[in-house]
């Protein structure tokens, strides 16, 4: 089994786009993209599935107001309900104007940091982690598609040419 | 060009007529003096609620009884009964007349947070809005109309056919020392020249922004553009300062001891989100008819990200204002809220519920958003939670307790929807519903999200 990979590099990213098109309409398996600035509707043209972070974060958020609400529930009312400046501490529901801030702080507070941390985990990114960069310059002003080699390589080769991409490499990869 | 169909037509007359007939009868319902007064309560008095408020004033007899049985304490007691009767009295004639207040401010504020949202996509040179505009005139073309009745509404509160502003009673205002201080501010001469320098200069607006609108179609140059463009801007300097003195003139002074700071944004959120939901509810019934070629379902999702941001933006605010009085607790101001949570408990807490937690549930989902009947739905119960919002604000300072959601409160809304249907319809035949030669139309036609 061979696992030869083809590097195509292209010079600009509307060429980039009509490439992805043509290589998904001729049935190639798109391994991976590298860009230096995000392409707007590379996702749609690649067929990626959409994010589901939003769904992520709206959980997050409930989980932060229910949090807060049972904390000063458990606080303010249950453990030890004092009388201070004449706030009426017998029921949550009585006291809960004051405790509106914090409630819409921490749904904030969790929805906001969970979400990026599930980012972080999701798309394996932290702080010494080795970059995987193909071509340091795809960071500054070049795009790179990888494309898994199946079959003729010449052929391969010559497609992606026609795709006008400025250099085609086949690369072994470990 | 869009042809206003006839059924549709058909349709907002049946409203207007029974409308009419509703505000009629409502007007003809309401107790003309006090013995009428009287034997209501005494009718009452025999379901659940009469009964309570008979044993109290019957315990109250028993008190007066022990401590003194002097004449004069009877005749006190006979005095405060007449004044009791009185009260009522007022507030069962205010009923018809605040229904129909509540009702002819909350439509012609639809049009003008309408068009308050029509001037800011001008001077932001929003890309995505202009196929929208006309659309945004036609509802706009609702404010002449009913910034007249409205006016003559005001003409008549001051001509004393109704108790809508206790402060316009001289009777009143002798005896209240609050409202005797507040006499620079609150006279009827003022305060009616105020309203009259506001509408007009809204209504100003209105008229040459249209004009110049429908002037560039056939303009060789963008000069009528940058007009508009300009007087644009200037009416929205005069729109935040008139729209703030406004909501105290209109809406404030119906409680003349009460104030609040931010009541001018509170106001103003209430009508801007109800304009944004009324242009995405005419948008898609236009759509839905096949009238709006250019408009595709990324312009029905900015509307509908408009509806849940301002949605926010009023719960926002309604609870700094309320969380502000609530916490600090002082008696002059706590007033204002403890008559609304103990008399009008579920319509207080229940704006809260359609204005917030209703849209904010099923306004979140970005797919929900291009979704026309997702959109019907929520802008129905937006516009119902902000009309709750501004009887909220009215009623109890007019009819008190004696409130309640019946003939005259949904006839006036019936009357005014239907003048509203007709009046935008009517104007959404006058012109072609796309703008031609906006500098930003082209862009506006490939808009996508």
């Amino acid at each position: 089994m061979s696992n030869k990979v083809i590097y195509a590099i292209y010079n600009d990213d509307d060429i980039l786009m009509d490439a992805v098109k043509k290589t998904r309409a001729a049935h190639h398996h798109i391994e991976e993209v590298f860009t230096p600035f995000p392409v707007h509707g590379l996702d749609k043209a690649m067929g990626l599935a959409p994010t589901r972070l939003a769904i992520c974060s709206f959980i997050y958020g409930c989980i932060g107001i229910s949090f807060a609400t049972w904390m000063m529930n458990f606080v303010m009312i249950q453990d030890w309900p004092q009388d201070i400046g004449g706030k009426p501490s017998f029921s949550y529901i009585e006291n809960m104007p004051a405790f509106v801030p914090i409630m819409f702080e921490m749904t904030v507070f969790f929805a906001a940091h969970l979400m990026v941390i599930t980012f972080y985990m999701r798309s394996r990114l932290w702080p010494f982690k080795e970059a995987e960069n193909p071509d340091v310059r795809t960071t500054d002003d070049h795009f790179l598609m990888e494309v898994a080699v199946n079959g003729n390589e010449e052929e391969l080769v010559s497609f992606f040419q026609g795709t006008g991409a400025v250099e085609v490499k086949i690369i072994e990869k470990h | 060009m869009y042809t206003f169909s006839s059924k549709l037509k058909t349709f907002s007359f049946i409203l207007m007529a029974i409308g009419i007939l509703g505000i009629g009868y409502g007007f003809l319902n309401a107790p003309k003096d006090i013995q009428e007064v009287e034997t209501l309560l005494a009718a009452e008095s025999h379901d659940g609620h009469g009964a309570e408020h008979h044993e109290e004033t019957k315990v109250a007899d028993e008190a007066h009884g022990t401590i003194s049985h002097d004449n004069a304490e009877v005749a006190h007691h006979d005095a405060e009964h007449t004044e009791h009767l009185n009260h009522v009295l007022h507030q069962l004639q205010n009923k018809p007349w605040a229904a129909l207040y509540v009702a002819c401010i909350f439509f012609m504020l639809i049009a003008m947070g309408t068009l308050a949202f029509y001037a800011i996509q001008i001077v932001a040179q929003a890309g995505w809005s202009p196929v929208l505009f006309r659309v945004m005139q036609a509802i706009t073309a609702y404010l002449p109309v009913g910034s007249a009745i409205f006016f003559i509404f005001l003409i008549l509160c001051g001509l004393h056919f109704n108790h809508l502003f206790i402060w316009l009673d001289p009777e009143v205002v002798a005896h209240d020392e609050l409202i005797a201080n507040k006499v620079g501010y609150l006279n009827f001469p003022f305060w009616i020249l105020r309203a009259a320098i506001f509408l007009a200069g809204w209504n100003l607006y209105r008229f040459y922004t249209a004009k110049y609108c429908v002037a560039q179609d056939g303009a060789n140059d963008n000069s009528f553009y940058k007009k508009n463009f300009k007087i644009t801007a200037g009416f929205l300097v005069f729109f935040i300062v008139s729209e703030s003195i406004m909501s105290w003139d209109w809406i404030m002074s119906v409680d003349p001891h009460w104030f609040s700071t931010l009541f001018g944004w509170y106001v103003f959120a209430s009508f801007f989100v109800s304009g944004i939901t009324t242009i995405a509810l005419v948008t898609v019934y236009l759509k839905s008819k096949g009238f709006l070629e250019y408009v595709n379902t990324s312009h029905i999702h900015d509307l509908a990200k408009f509806m849940f941001g301002i949605s926010i933006f009023w719960t926002y605010l309604w609870f700094s204002q309320f969380m502000l009085v609530w916490y600090a607790n002082i008696p002059e101001e706590i007033t204002y809220f403890i008559t609304r949570i103990q008399l009008y408990n579920l319509p207080f807490f229940g704006a809260i519920v359609m204005n917030f937690v209703f849209p904010l549930l099923i306004l979140l989902n970005t797919d929900f958003k291009r979704l026309s009947w997702v959109i019907v739905m929520a802008g129905v119960v937006i516009l119902a939670g902000h009309y709750i919002d501004f009887f909220n604000m009215i009623m109890p300072g007019t009819v008190g307790d004696r409130w309640f959601i019946g003939v005259s409160e949904i006839s006036s809304v019936l009357f005014f929807l239907g003048l509203f249907i007709f009046t935008v319809f009517t104007a959404l035949s006058k012109n072609p519903l796309l703008p031609k030669r906006n500098p930003f139309i082209e862009e506006s036609k490939h808009f996508h999200y």
